[in-house]
């Protein structure tokens, strides 16, 4: 289905099923540790053999030489397959640094050897055995420091004449503020299971794109694409850690292939975050000139992060081309080679990281001009893309998420000169941010068979992360199909399904619902001609079709065969024409204790506005989660780099401290009533990211009202504060 | 993890015994330090001495008016412990902002006195670490080390002791007391227990091999405001940049001890008869000597800044 023209009405906009706060279909499995995860996948193939990957004791150089003869002799060890047993493997499309082969270290951690044997303690034991000969190369590793000799990253976009009208403004601001490299941490690490059937492959997985994972896996091994299977129904997190082919797939098929058995391989907490991607570490200088009245008149955002070679920049200028109006503008972006782990996508790339700077920005530019940061932003709402002002958004209800928020948290309450409200101890202070993410259409196809017992099945290589897609996926059939949702089976993440859209960008609802009712469409039109009932009046409900004074159950419509239809959504120039995104008011209380720089979040609110909510509890869920996941990157979070031997060096939870529950208050999420007919025929876009985008910058605020101090390094820890604070009382 | 045997000791002579003859071995309590070190290699007993059943489990009265806290207690009833939490609530209230409730349900009196240093580089067994293997070198020293100590550090390791319980027993004038394998039995003052690195930072307290911590006791109760203030990245579950536990009587004098800066619970006894005239002059003399790297010298404005809150809090509660 080519999806050209705005959606008009169709059955989703009956909302029986669509838009209502479900259970999740999963829940019971989830909840009761029956959903089988990778690594727990003991059903599927006897004869297990379990993996253990050796990671790189050095972040750059060459293996000089490797003993295993220990490491072969140990107890229970089957195999051992070492870098040096193969060339470098070829590099699929959506990795940076190759994952496996050779004797190339090109970051700390990479996957060097992995040891089969019949136990995961006898392949753990027996890797610590194996004796690694290095030749160290000195790198790169320290972003700050590369910065003056980073390259442009493509183009610098220029509206207007930056430059004079900035130098005119009456106003200015021109600071940097920087983010640290932060780290997925989902809580089920990457894991795979591998079978080999002949030269046919297998691999139970933790994936969130399904149909790159198998291409990427192919590419990796030098295989046909269609000798590889993936399965991944059920993934504990990613938050963008798991879109790319990682090593656990590799060395799970590799080990599977020398052990002549299929081999399980997870990754240990302590190697993921230097085996794997990582959220790049950000520089940023941002520029406003307004004018007394408060009118943006010129505004650039650059950025400089760092990557492997023929690594992506961290986009972190994204937002700042649409949020705010101002005729001259400047974006850039520039890309340092550094010998760090492969930087990729996390959680809303660009915008997490770039909101949390330019949202600060905001407040400052707020405070310079003697306005109320709410009323700054929304003097400058745009509701055409300001870079090419024939683009409308196709919804952009940004003024109402502020307004809507600064009335719900009780904004008018907050003092606006800093430092000045005490409760004991406490310094306390309001903060606020707008969220920004765009919304992605991406193509997405599934396949809906109708039984001849009435019951609806959906297949798609959808996967389900945690976020709620089974559910989402079942009301969408539901609502199309008139069935109750104890009708509807719902199978995901398998390629030997349909391609979807996948999870990521916050992209996965509305493309893979909108995919979903697609392939309905096409099965209700075939059960239509069937049954010789006329398509435009036909009615799909309560089990039964209907038409006109006509009407048969969807069990006599599938027939003794049933039927079977797949389409998917393909999409048009829509995205050209207007500009499609999700908005956020981001609004916090936080206290800061005025002798140690403890900060703690009272209160957390998000108005969102986010196209139609397919499912308001699975959505809030999402949104409370990214919130909880901007409090860590405010307050806690950043990857730490030891810039002489060039390594994530906090490489665990306990080091790595994302928030826990003591961290997290009362958080609140409202969504406003919107549905969007220029994203897809389900008028719904994302949500799961923008619940992040705009967070930190609001606790930042939020940290400066109550103190005073202004921090532009993230993450906002005690040590950046106690030099601000008053003097002890 | 290395293979291990391992035995439960039904006696402390049996416990003793078993690890004279074996060099190698490591009693084991709780183990929520040990298994998770073990698991890294960073620690490789060959046997495991199993003391979980030699009845160290009470809290019982001293002749003199303290309590005796058997070794194998386990956090959260030492922390819920009535007499605990009565007479010296600083211990309870330093207890439970350590670990999770799990954690504390499994983790012993002794074994706590024993936890070693979460110095990242400790952890990683590709980088040098003098702690885990002697005369490698130190890479926390030039790298990461916001967490690490200031004070009572050396040129060969500057890791800190991670513990919350023992800085609130520091501050109550604990001793340790043990068993050796020869049947002795002494008494360590709680102050001598925990070694300064010098050079020679793997030897990390005064326990002879094989010797064995069978109590803590503590000294008749001494009244006071009692506070334990940890401060840390998040507000639960990591452990302490500074953490402060202090007994403050109304004439404001007291003791204190410190946290998350040393190799040892950090205390001074000179440096408390500054306590009355608040949180800048006794942190000179508590913090004389310190050698702070440039990621972690916030830790002396720090410590001064939550002694200044906790005297605060004193002063408020006895108003």
């Amino acid at each position: 289905m080519k999806f050209d023209t705005p959606a008009t009405t169709n059955p989703i906009d009956q909302l029986k099923f669509v838009g209502k706060p479900t259970d999740r279909i999963d829940g019971k499995l989830k909840t009761t540790g029956t959903a089988p995860y990778a690594y727990e996948r003991h059903d599927v193939v006897p004869n297990q053999a379990y993996g253990f990957i050796l990671g790189a004791g050095i972040a750059k150089g060459r293996i000089s030489g490797m003993d295993l003869d220990n490491a072969k002799a140990a107890p229970g060890v089957i195999t051992i397959v070492s870098t040096l047993d193969m060339p470098k493997l070829p590099r699929s499309k959506m990795n940076i640094a190759c994952l496996f082969g050779g004797a190339e270290i090109a970051h700390y951690h990479q996957a060097i050897a992995l040891v089969v044997a019949e136990t995961f303690e006898q392949a753990r034991a027996a890797a610590s055995l194996i004796r690694v000969g290095y030749t160290r190369v000195q790198g790169k590793f320290d972003l700050a420091a590369e910065a003056n000799d980073a390259s442009p990253a493509g183009p610098i976009d220029r509206v207007g004449n930056f430059d004079a009208a900035f130098q005119a403004a009456q106003v200015k601001l021109d600071e940097q503020y920087s983010t640290p490299d932060q780290s997925h941490m989902m809580m089920e690490p990457h894991a795979s299971l591998a079978a080999w059937d002949g030269d046919k492959l297998t691999v139970w997985t933790s994936n969130q794109m399904i149909a790159w994972g198998k291409r990427d896996l192919a590419t990796t091994l030098s295989l046909p694409e269609e000798n590889v299977r993936l399965i991944s129904p059920y993934i504990g997190g990613g938050f963008g850690g798991k879109l790319f082919l990682r090593a656990d797939a590799v060395l799970a098929a590799l080990g599977a292939r020398a052990a002549g058995r299929p081999v399980k391989v997870a990754l240990t907490r302590p190697i993921m975050a230097n085996n794997t991607t990582h959220r790049p570490a950000t520089i940023q200088r941002i520029r406003i000139g307004a004018n007394l009245d408060g009118k943006i008149t010129a505004i650039a955002h650059e950025s400089t992060s760092g990557n492997l070679p023929d690594g992506k920049p961290e986009t972190a200028v994204a937002q700042t081309k649409l949020l705010y109006a101002g005729a001259n503008r400047l974006t850039s972006m520039k890309l340092a080679t550094l010998d760090l782990p492969e930087g990729n996508a996390m959680r809303a790339p660009g915008e997490a990281p770039g909101l949390m700077a330019l949202e600060i920005a905001m407040d400052e530019m707020a405070e310079r001009l003697g306005l109320d940061p709410v009323e700054f932003r929304v003097l400058n709402d745009t509701q055409v893309d300001p870079e090419k002002p024939d683009r409308p958004f196709s919804q952009r209800q940004l003024v109402k998420c502020l307004r809507e928020g600064a009335e719900h948290f009780g904004w008018n309450k907050r003092n606006p000169k800093p430092g000045q409200v005490r409760e004991g101890r406490w310094l306390v202070g309001m903060g606020m941010a707008a969220g920004f993410r765009n919304n992605l259409l991406i193509k997405s196809a599934a396949r809906v068979r109708l039984g001849r017992d009435g019951v609806v099945t959906v297949e798609t290589d959808m996967t389900d992360i945690g976020t709620g897609t089974y559910t989402i996926i079942a009301q969408t059939a539901a609502e199309m199909m008139g069935v109750p949702l104890d009708k509807v089976v719902v199978l995901l993440g398998d390629s030997s399904f349909p391609v979807s859209a996948g999870s990521g960008g916050q992209f996965g609802a509305n493309n893979s619902t909108a995919g979903v009712y697609a392939a309905c469409m096409k099965l209700r039109e075939a059960i239509a001609q069937k049954l010789g009932f006329n398509p435009t009046d036909i009615e799909f409900a309560d089990g039964k079709v209907r038409s006109g004074d006509r009407s048969a159950s969807l069990a006599e419509a599938a027939g003794d065969d049933g039927l079977s239809f797949e389409d998917g959504i393909e999409y048009g120039d829509l995205a050209k024409k207007y500009q499609q995104s999700t908005f956020a008011g981001h609004f916090v209380e936080a206290a800061v204790h005025s002798f140690t720089g403890e900060t703690r979040i009272r209160r957390m609110l998000a108005v969102c506005a986010a196209g139609r909510i397919l499912n308001p509890k699975t959505a809030h869920s999402q949104v409370i989660g990214a919130m909880t996941m901007g409090v860590g990157a405010a307050l806690s979070e950043g990857l730490v780099v030891d810039k002489r031997l060039g390594f994530f060096v906090n490489h665990d939870l306990a080091s790595y401290e994302v928030a826990v529950h003591a961290d997290i208050p009362h958080q609140e999420v409202i969504f406003l009533d919107e549905v969007d007919p220029i994203s897809s025929p389900m008028k719904a876009k994302g949500v799961g990211e923008l619940g992040l985008c705009g967070v930190g910058a609001a606790i930042a605020n939020a940290i400066y009202n109550a103190t005073g101090v202004r921090v532009r390094n993230y993450p906002i820890t005690s040590d950046k504060l106690i030099d601000g604070l008053p003097e002890m009382v | 993890m290395k293979p291990f045997t391992y035995e439960r000791a039904k006696s402390p002579a049996q416990a003793a015994a078993a690890a004279a003859r074996n060099p190698d071995a490591k009693f084991i309590a709780g183990g929520t330090n040990l298994l998770d070190l073990m698991k890294l290699e960073i620690e490789t007993p060959k046997h495991l001495i199993d003391v979980n059943g030699l009845g160290f489990d009470k809290i019982e009265p001293t002749p003199d008016g303290g309590l005796r806290i058997g070794a194998l207690v386990r956090n959260t009833d030492l922390a819920a412990d009535e007499r605990i939490r009565r007479d010296y609530g600083v211990l309870s209230r330093a207890i439970v902002a350590g670990a999770s409730g799990q954690l504390r349900n499994k983790a012993t009196t002794g074994g706590n006195l024993l936890q070693r240093t979460r110095c990242p580089y400790f952890y990683d067994t590709n980088q040098p670490c003098n702690k885990r293997k002697p005369g490698s070198g130190c890479s926390a020293l030039g790298g990461y080390s916001r967490q690490l100590a200031v004070i009572g550090v050396s040129e060969a390791c500057i890791a800190t002791y991670p513990g919350d319980m023992a800085v609130a027993m520091r501050v109550l004038g604990a001793s340790v007391e043990t068993v050796n394998a020869d049947g002795t039995r002494r008494t360590i003052p709680l102050g001598d227990f925990h070694k300064l690195p010098g050079t020679t930072p793997h030897v990390e307290n005064a326990l002879t091999p094989g010797e064995l911590i069978t109590a803590v006791t503590l000294p008749k109760p001494v009244g006071g405001t009692q506070i334990y203030h940890k401060v840390r990245d998040r507000a639960s579950y990591a452990f302490a940049l500074v953490s402060v536990a202090a007994v403050i009587q109304r004439d404001g004098t007291g003791q204190v001890a410190i946290g998350g800066i040393a190799p040892r619970p950090w205390r001074v006894e000179a440096a408390e008869g500054e306590l009355p005239r608040g949180a800048k002059a006794v942190a000179g003399p508590l913090l004389s000597g310190a050698k702070p790297t440039d990621d972690n010298k916030f830790k002396l404005k720090l410590v001064e800044r939550t002694l200044g809150a906790v005297l605060a809090e004193a002063k408020e509660a006895k108003a």
